[in-house]
This record gives structure tokens, C-alpha cells and sequence, in this order.
């Protein structure tokens, strides 16, 4: 079976979302909205990277059950952060969101279609305890899709229009 | 006669379940003026809170000297607060503005009107020419009139443009909005405050109504005190009267509200506590709530919120035991951690009891201004007139053919800029003129060191209009003189519906104008023209600006077409719906499940409630294809800024009876300046002890972004919780005081629900630091409220000059 497979991809996919949500709050820290709403749904990433590693240990991987340290704790994190407050607040950080929102968009688009494909295959091998976690973990990772969609969608005309 | 700043709720009245609150006519007139020499009383409603009490000013050789509640009025049988009764002294204050004022060399000059307005013209055109709509913004407020806040719509979404309009209800009562539009699919205020007359339960979350809603207080101590009263359930960090007179009063750390509802809808579905045929008849969502709370046990909840979990099953236990349960919110919600969600719940409590659009059985999710509602209503906030929907093409069609302007002049690409957005694009440089109407954001929004480096950006042009140099105006290039209240007719709506006419009873100071004449005249100079070269803004005058509101507001959930201002003249207040069907106006919506939620219909296709994302028409339709309720559940996340080693308190940030926002008119009079004269700290014995405080100590409050001192009061405030009064910035500071160490939102932080986005005032940590001794000094607190003291010392009191007389029998 290559069930592991999927699994493996999944906690991929979703340790690099945790790992971007937190880059993308730390570059965009001035946008109080992205910043802090990234660092909550970065809290969700890593309870599913750490609910990926338990079922990956029971499908013999061996998986880190972190996705990353504390949100912006360390020094180099917390030295990106002061920097992007300073240049937040001048004119035209505008453009460099659009592009962040995009990238992150695609990177949580790639993560629910990880998930999409777990539970897929976790249906066909009739592996119940693996399919919860699916079952409770996507839906998540799709309202970060739609939120990064959302986001988008508002920031988008006032970057344009001026 | 009763000294209504010792006893700010005067006499009780008692009356027992379903009977008639009776009336008792509250008057206070100026020394030396009787009421046989009142030349004439003028009929108004407050404008100092959001209750709406009906009132008449009296008018003696044009000037005011005093006021008298209506006996006739359904809000408030005659009563009024000390807000109401002292503050419209703050009229005659003789600092008032009489002219414009005109920015040169750096420094703010009186000039003509003409100046003035040509200056804002010129800069408006240029701007219109470079950029574009998007470089206007425009911040209004919950204190200007009904046809005030229709010709701004009308002016900012169809004369310039702009998405980016929003009003200062975003930090008062957007969540209130936002709440209704999750469950009920529209805004609009289900309950009546009749509803006070007839429960069994009254579940006050967050909202500390003795403070700031003195009347409708009144109204529940009446039915308290009486025969049959109800039970009295407050969720409350603070020691607020109404919490002190609770059957039960759950002190939750500050921002778990949530976790507190979803348990205590835990208990009513795990007791079935829950009305199925009314869940079966009007609503969707029930099995996504009991999926969403079926792990949120009191235990769990207890350890989030610091509550026992026998408190909260008592909570279940006696919401569980009633079906008359009138449920409210005010900024304990609202202005917390996950603030749309938590307000949710409270309605869900409502719809898995089947409480709902019966007398008793209601839902207030309040309003914190008094003319709050008409902004929502109008669209001058980041919504469309006429609880219309951004993202229902149709709905634009609509407004487009009101005022006959293509479809895509009016901004609906997305969701209208809400108020902080509109700061940051401001501080981006993105949008270039900001005009402010009747707010004083350089003290009521977070993070004023921020706030006030925008308004000084060289590169944006700041309109401001007010009564005052406020702490705004001082940093404006254009400060328009307005007329207030009392000073201009129009008409305005409280929080459960009820529309008042003002009328003119004496003339503005000096140039002063009244804010419709400053938004027509600048209409008129900007030549603004509809699709066919017509004016845009035809009318002239408040009449004419209220029918042409009616015609907006035609067939939509705020229909004003059944009124008139002959109706509402002289105690002819009604309530909203007033159309064909409901000519008197509507007591209670959604009685017997008729919602504002079919798809083509709604405001609103719902939001989520952790990112804020707007679902689609089609989503929508999917989830609600009845029109009913939706029952919409959420989970608890953890706050952005949890207490920690650094600051390891929690900021609580608010308001006291006695005043007003930011004291513009409050501040200038005398027996409420008396009474609250300066900002304090609200600390818990322990934490007192913890830092070496006594009462009267002068005490530091430091967050990240900022450091304010003002003497301490200990209180039963919950320990790990500090309340700082939001309401006292800089302009009567004193000179020992810097510019920035006395205002509560120097300390606050930058973020909002993102569901409603209304600014989480009262979610950040703090630490504090002993400054000095009281030398024997007490804080200059209120005895008589929230703040009273533990520690025994003389109460407040207003003396000769508060005595206002009570009439039981008029």
C-alpha cells in the first residue's frame, strides 16, 4: 500500500504552509489583519502536522511532529518582524502582499489537495482512525484557501487603483 | 429632590411581570429657572448613549436650560441619566467653534466658510483628477442624524466613489451588525426593550447596562424589585451593579466569552434543554452546533474562562428552565477576543430555546451611540443603504436606479473598506483625503501613537468637522464648525428601533452649520450629477432628505415609508418596520419565523467566523435554501496577545456613567466633570498587594505600545484584570500631563475580529509599576458604579446642583 506516500505529502504540504503563514505575517507585520490572523491559522497548521506524525507512526514514517518553533520567536524571526514594521509603514508594501497572498495561496491549495488525496486513500484501505483526522483537519486548510482568496480579493483594488 | 449623581437610576418604581412600567418624568433646569418661565420645550431624544430616551429640551429667550424626559415615549417613560439631564450644558460651552478654520504655515487660522469649503473642493477635484475615488476616505460617526448619514452615502458611494467609508460604529457596534447578519442573514435588532416587561431570565453578556444604558437599568431594577421577577444571569470581568445584583455573575477572564457559550450550549443540548419544533421550523445548523460544542464540557470551559463549572451549569440550568429569556451584548463582546463569534452564541442560547419575536423573548445585541443604527441603516459605514447586499448585483441595480448613476459607479467589488483598513491606507499613502465627521479618533482608536502620526502625515489632507477642537481637529488642515444636537432638526433611531424626530430648539453658535448643510454645500460645489446631468443630491433641507431616505429604505428590513416627520413630530417616535403592513411600526421581528434571510433578499451570505472570508450566493443558497435562521457555531481560538512573563495582566478598557466617548460634551459639564474627573486604574486587591499599591497610589499601565499613569482604585475587579476608563485623551489634560500618558488607547493594540472588524479594545496585556504614593489622595473615580471602592471613603455625590426633580405621577 502506498498509503505512506500520501501521508508523507500531506505533513509536507502542511509544515510548508505553517512555515509560510508565519513568513508572510512576520514580512507584512504592519498589515495588523495578516499578521496576527497568520499566526492563529499557523496554530492550526501545526496541530495538524502533529495529528499527521501520529498517524504517520502508526504507517511506519517518521514524521516531526512540529511544524515549526514558536510562532516568531527566534531572533532572526523577531529581527524580520521589526524590519518589516519600519518599512510597512511607508508607502507601497502594496504590491509585495499581492504576491505573498498569491504564493500562499498556492501553497494551501497544494496542502488541501494533499488532504484531499489522503482521505481518498484512506477511504479505499478502510483505515478509519486516519480518515478522522482528515475529516477534521481539511476543512481547516480549505478556510485557509478561502481566506487567502478573500484577502486577495480586498487588498487587491486599492494596490491597483492608486 | 434626588441628586441624580449620587443615585444615577433614581426612585424605583417596582411592576411585576406584564404590566406597565410606570412613568416617572425626570426634569432638571438650570438655577434659578422655574418651569412656569420655560418659554418652550422642544421634543428630542438623548444623544448621549444608544437607549434612544425620549426627552424635550427647554428653551428659555433662546438659550437652553434644562430638560424633562417624555412621559409618552415607550423607551423611557420619563426617565433620563445623568448623561442626559446635565450634559446638555456642553452647548454653551465657550469653546465652542464659530468658524472655520484653515491650516497655513503649519498652524490652524479662523477663516470664511467660503475658504474653507473651496480649499477642500480644490484638493478634492485635484484628487479626483490624479487618482481617482480611491484616494478619498471618509470616517463618520454614531452622534450625526439620519439625513446626515444618507446624503454622506450618497455623496462618498455615488458623487465621489469611494469604497473606503466607514463610521466610528465600527468600534461600537459592528459586531452587534455583523452578529445579526450570521444568524438572522439582514441586520436588525429582533428584540424590543418592552421585552424587559415581560421575561423570566435576563442574561446580560458583557454589557454593562447600569452604565451604559442608565433607563433601560432603570427598567429592569423596576421589574427586579416587583412581583414575579426575573432571573438575573451577568458575564462580567468587573463588579458592575448589575452584576452585583445577579442570581448569578460568571466573572470569565477578559476575551473567553466563547468558550463560556459553547459550554453552556454544551449543557442545554446534553439536558435536551432545547426546543426542537422551533429549531425544526426555523432554523438550519442545529448538527453542525452539537458537532462543534460536543467537547466543550463546563470543566473545560471553567479552566479557559476561570469560572467553576457549577456556575456554568447554573447558567444552563436556569437559561434551560425558561423559554421568556431576553438576552443582550454590549463591548464586553463586542470589543473582545473573538467578538462576532461569542455574540453568535448568545443567539444561538435564544434559538435553541425557541426565544425569540414573543413578548419576554428577545435578543438585544446592542448599540453603543445614539445614532449608531442610522449609519448602519444609511450605508454611511462599510455597508449599503438599506441593509442592502454588496455582493447581490440586484441589490446594486437597485441604489444604482435610486439615484440614477451606472451600476459600476457605486464601489462593490468587494466588501466597503472597513474603518481600520481606511487608517492604514491612509498611513500607506494610498488614500490622500480623510474627511472625519463627529469623532475623535486621536483618542478612541488602539494604538493612538500610530493614530496620530497618520492624521499628521504632510501628505493627507484631514477634513474635520465638529463642534469642538478636539484632539483630532487640532492635527486637521480644514476643522469645519458644526451644529449639534438641539441646534438643527432631523431624526435618528435606537437600538431597538425606534425613530425619534429632533427638533431645532436654538441657533448654532457663531457660523456654526449643522452637518447637513456642510455635506450639501459641498455636494453642491463638487457638481455632483446623476446618468441624465441632473443633480444628484436634489434635496435641500432634513424634510427632503428624509423622503428621499424613505424611498431608499422602500421594501428593505429598515422600511421607513409608513412615517413622516408630521408623525414623528411631538412624541410620535415608532419603531421600524413602518410600511403598509405595520403602520405603527414593529413592536418585535421574526415573530412566527417571517426572516430577511431568503438568498435573494438577505444582507448577507454569512461570513467565517475565524477568517472573515465571505461565502458566495451559491453557498448561501446551498446552506439556507428555507430563509430561516442560521445556527452558526465557532471554536474557540487563542488570543493574539495572551498575558506573559513580561506583561502578564490583562488590559480591560471602558466606559463609566457619567461620561461619553471622549468626553467632547461630556467633559463640559460641570456636575459629570465633577463626578469622573480624571482617568483612573481598576485593580484587584491582590494584584494591588502584588505591586505595592493602595488606594489613591499613582500607577503606571505599560503595554508594547505604550505607558500611561493615573491613581488606582481597588476594586472586586476580577485579580489579572486592569480597567482603564477609555474616555479622557489631552485637551483639558492639565499641563503636568505629556500628550501621550493619560489616554487608555495609547495602551491598546492594532487588531480586530475579522468577521466584523471591530477593534479588540479589550484584549491586550499589561504590566503595571507603582509611580508613587496617594499623598493622600483617593483615584478620582465614581463610588457609585463599577469602580466602587472596597475600601470604605466619602461616595460620590453632585450636590445642590444635581438635585433633579422626580414626578411619579405625571
Amino acid at each position: 500500500m502506498k498509503i505512506a506516500l500520501a501521508l508523507r505529502e500531506a505533513h509536507d504540504a502542511e509544515t510548508e504552509l505553517a512555515s509560510e503563514l508565519l513568513a508572510v505575517g512576520e514580512r507584512h507585520k504592519a498589515e495588523h489583519d495578516v499578521y496576527h490572523l497568520s499566526r492563529t491559522l499557523h496554530r492550526w497548521c501545526d496541530e495538524h502536522v502533529r495529528r499527521l506524525a501520529e498517524q504517520g507512526t502508526r504507517h511506519g514514517l517518521d514524521l516531526d511532529a512540529e511544524a515549526d518553533g514558536e510562532p516568531g520567536r527566534g531572533l532572526l524571526a523577531r529581527a524580520r518582524e521589526r524590519g518589516s514594521e519600519l518599512v510597512g509603514r511607508r508607502p507601497e508594501p502594496g504590491v509585495l502582499l499581492l504576491r505573498d497572498l498569491r504564493d500562499l495561496h498556492l501553497v494551501a491549495a497544494r496542502a488541501s489537495l494533499a488532504w484531499t488525496v489522503l482521505g481518498q486513500g484512506a477511504q479505499a484501505v478502510r483505515d478509519v482512525e486516519l480518515l478522522e483526522v482528515v475529516t477534521a483537519c481539511h476543512p481547516r486548510t480549505i478556510r485557509i484557501v478561502k481566506w487567502t482568496v478573500q484577502k486577495l480579493k480586498d487588498a487587491a483594488p486599492q494596490v491597483l487603483a492608486s | 429632590m434626588p441628586d441624580r449623581i449620587a443615585d444615577p437610576w433614581g426612585r424605583r418604581t417596582p411592576f411585576g411581570r406584564g404590566d406597565s412600567w410606570p412613568v416617572r418624568v425626570d426634569r432638571y433646569l438650570q438655577r434659578g429657572v422655574a418651569p412656569a418661565d420655560v418659554d418652550a420645550w422642544v421634543p428630542t431624544a438623548s444623544i448621549l448613549h444608544s437607549n434612544g430616551d425620549a426627552l424635550d429640551i427647554a428653551v428659555k429667550d433662546g438659550r437652553m436650560v434644562g430638560v424633562r424626559g417624555r412621559a409618552d415615549s415607550r423607551v423611557n417613560h420619563g426617565r433620563l441619566g445623568p448623561k442626559d439631564l446635565f450634559g446638555w450644558q456642553a452647548n454653551h460651552s465657550p469653546d465652542r467653534l464659530t468658524r472655520p478654520l484653515v491650516r497655513s504655515d503649519g498652524r490652524l487660522a479662523e477663516t470664511d466658510w467660503d475658504t474653507a469649503m473651496d480649499a477642500i473642493v480644490a484638493r478634492s477635484k485635484a484628487l479626483l483628477d490624479e487618482q481617482g475615488p480611491s484616494a478619498f476616505g471618509f470616517y463618520t460617526s454614531g452622534q450625526l442624524f439620519l439625513e446626515e448619514y444618507y446624503t454622506l452615502a450618497v455623496i462618498g458611494k455615488a458623487g465621489i466613489g469611494t469604497a473606503h467609508m466607514d463610521g466610528n460604529t465600527r468600534l461600537c457596534t459592528a459586531t452587534a451588525a455583523e452578529a445579526l447578519k450570521q444568524t438572522f442573514a439582514s441586520d436588525g435588532q429582533p428584540g424590543s426593550y418592552s421585552d424587559v416587561d415581560h421575561c423570566d431570565v435576563l442574561f446580560l453578556v458583557g454589557h454593562n447596562v447600569a452604565e451604559t444604558q442608565v433607563t433601560l437599568w432603570a427598567r429592569m431594577l423596576d421589574r427586579l424589585e416587583g412581583p414575579d421577577p426575573p432571573r438575573l444571569i451577568v458575564v462580567d470581568p468587573r463588579p458592575t451593579v448589575p452584576a452585583q445584583r445577579a442570581d448569578l455573575h460568571l466573572a470569565v477572564r477578559d476575551g473567553t466569552n466563547l468558550p463560556l457559550l459553547n459550554a453552556i450550549l454544551h449543557e442545554l443540548i446534553a439536558g435536551d434543554r432545547v426546543d426542537h419544533a422551533f429549531l425544526e421550523a426555523h432554523t438550519v445548523g442545529y448538527d453542525d452546533l452539537v458537532a462543534a460544542v460536543g467537547a466543550c464540557t463546563p470543566e473545560w470551559a471553567a479552566a479557559i474562562c476561570g469560572v467553576p463549572a457549577d456556575g456554568i451549569r447554573e447558567a444552563a440550568r436556569i437559561l434551560g428552565a425558561h423559554d421568556r429569556i431576553l438576552s443582550t451584548c454590549l463591548q464586553g463582546v463586542y470589543q473582545s477576543h473573538q467578538a462576532t463569534a461569542a455574540a453568535v452564541q448568545v443567539n444561538n442560547v435564544n434559538l435553541l430555546r425557541g426565544a425569540l419575536g414573543r413578548p419576554g423573548a428577545g435578543i438585544l445585541q446592542m448599540n453603543g451611540q445614539p445614532t449608531a443604527q442610522n449609519t448602519r441603516e444609511c450605508g454611511a459605514d462599510g455597508d449599503l443603504p438599506g441593509f442592502r447586499n454588496w455582493a447581490n448585483d440586484a441589490h446594486v441595480q437597485e441604489l444604482a436606479e435610486l439615484w440614477n448613476v451606472e451600476p459600476s459607479t457605486i464601489p462593490h467589488h468587494g466588501p466597503p473598506t472597513h474603518a481600520m483598513q481606511i487608517f492604514r491606507y491612509a498611513e500607506t499613502g494610498s488614500i490622500r483625503l480623510l474627511w472625519i465627521s463627529a469623532t475623535n479618533p486621536a483618542v478612541s482608536l488602539p494604538e493612538l501613537h500610530r493614530i496620530r502620526s497618520i492624521l499628521a502625515r504632510e501628505e493627507l489632507f484631514v477634513v474635520v468637522q465638529d463642534l469642538f477642537l478636539t484632539e483630532t481637529a487640532a492635527l486637521a488642515d480644514v476643522v469645519l464648525p458644526a451644529a449639534t444636537w438641539g441646534e438643527k432638526e432631523g431624526t435618528f433611531t435606537n437600538a431597538d428601533r425606534t425613530v425619534h424626530h429632533s427638533d431645532k430648539a436654538v441657533d448654532p453658535p457663531g457660523e456654526a452649520r449643522s452637518d447637513l448643510d456642510i455635506l450639501l454645500d459641498y455636494a453642491r460645489r463638487m457638481d455632483f450629477r446623476d446618468r441624465d446631468g441632473a443633480p444628484l443630491i436634489p434635496w435641500t433641507d432634513a424634510e427632503s432628505a428624509f423622503a428621499a431616505w424613505q424611498a431608499c429604505s422602500a421594501g428593505r428590513p429598515c422600511d421607513y415609508t409608513g412615517l413622516s416627520y408630521d408623525k414623528l413630530r411631538a412624541g410620535g417616535e415608532t419603531q421600524w418596520p413602518c410600511n403598509e403592513r405595520f403602520p405603527d411600526g414593529r413592536e418585535r421581528l421574526y415573530t412566527d419565523g417571517d426572516f430577511y434571510a431568503e438568498a435573494d433578499y438577505c444582507q448577507s451570505y454569512g461570513r467565517d467566523l475565524v477568517t472573515g472570508a465571505a461565502a458566495d450566493a451559491d453557498e448561501y443558497r446551498a446552506q439556507n435554501p428555507r430563509g430561516v435562521a442560521i445556527i452558526v457555531p465557532a471554536e474557540h481560538v487563542a488570543p493574539a496577545e495572551a498575558p506573559s512573563g513580561e506583561f502578564p495582566l490583562r488590559l480591560n478598557t471602558g466606559r463609566t456613567v457619567y461620561h461619553f466617548h471622549t468626553r467632547t460634551k461630556t467633559g463640559r459639564a460641570p456636575q459629570l466633570v465633577a463626578a469622573a474627573p480624571d482617568v483612573w486604574v481598576e485593580v484587584s486587591p491582590a494584584d494591588a498587594d502584588g505591586h505595592g499599591l493602595g488606594e489613591g497610589d499613582v500607577v503606571a499601565v505599560i503595554t508594547p505600545r505604550g505607558r500611561i499613569h493615573g491613581r488606582a482604585r481597588i476594586t472586586g475587579i476580577r485579580t489579572g484584570v486592569v480597567f482603564v476608563p477609555f474616555h479622557y485623551g489631552y485637551w483639558d489634560a492639565g499641563p503636568e500631563r505629556d500628550g501621550r500618558d493619560r489616554a487608555a488607547n495609547e495602551l491598546t493594540i492594532t487588531e480586530w475580529d475579522a468577521a466584523s472588524k471591530q477593534p479588540l479594545f479589550k484584549s491586550a496585556a499589561c504590566r503595571l509599576e507603582k509611580v508613587r504614593d496617594a499623598g493622600g489622595e483617593t483615584a478620582p473615580a465614581p463610588t457609585t458604579t463599577a469602580s466602587r471602592p472596597l475600601r470604605p471613603m466619602p461616595a460620590t455625590a453632585g450636590g445642590a446642583d444635581a438635585d433633579v426633580d422626580e414626578d411619579p405621577g405625571a
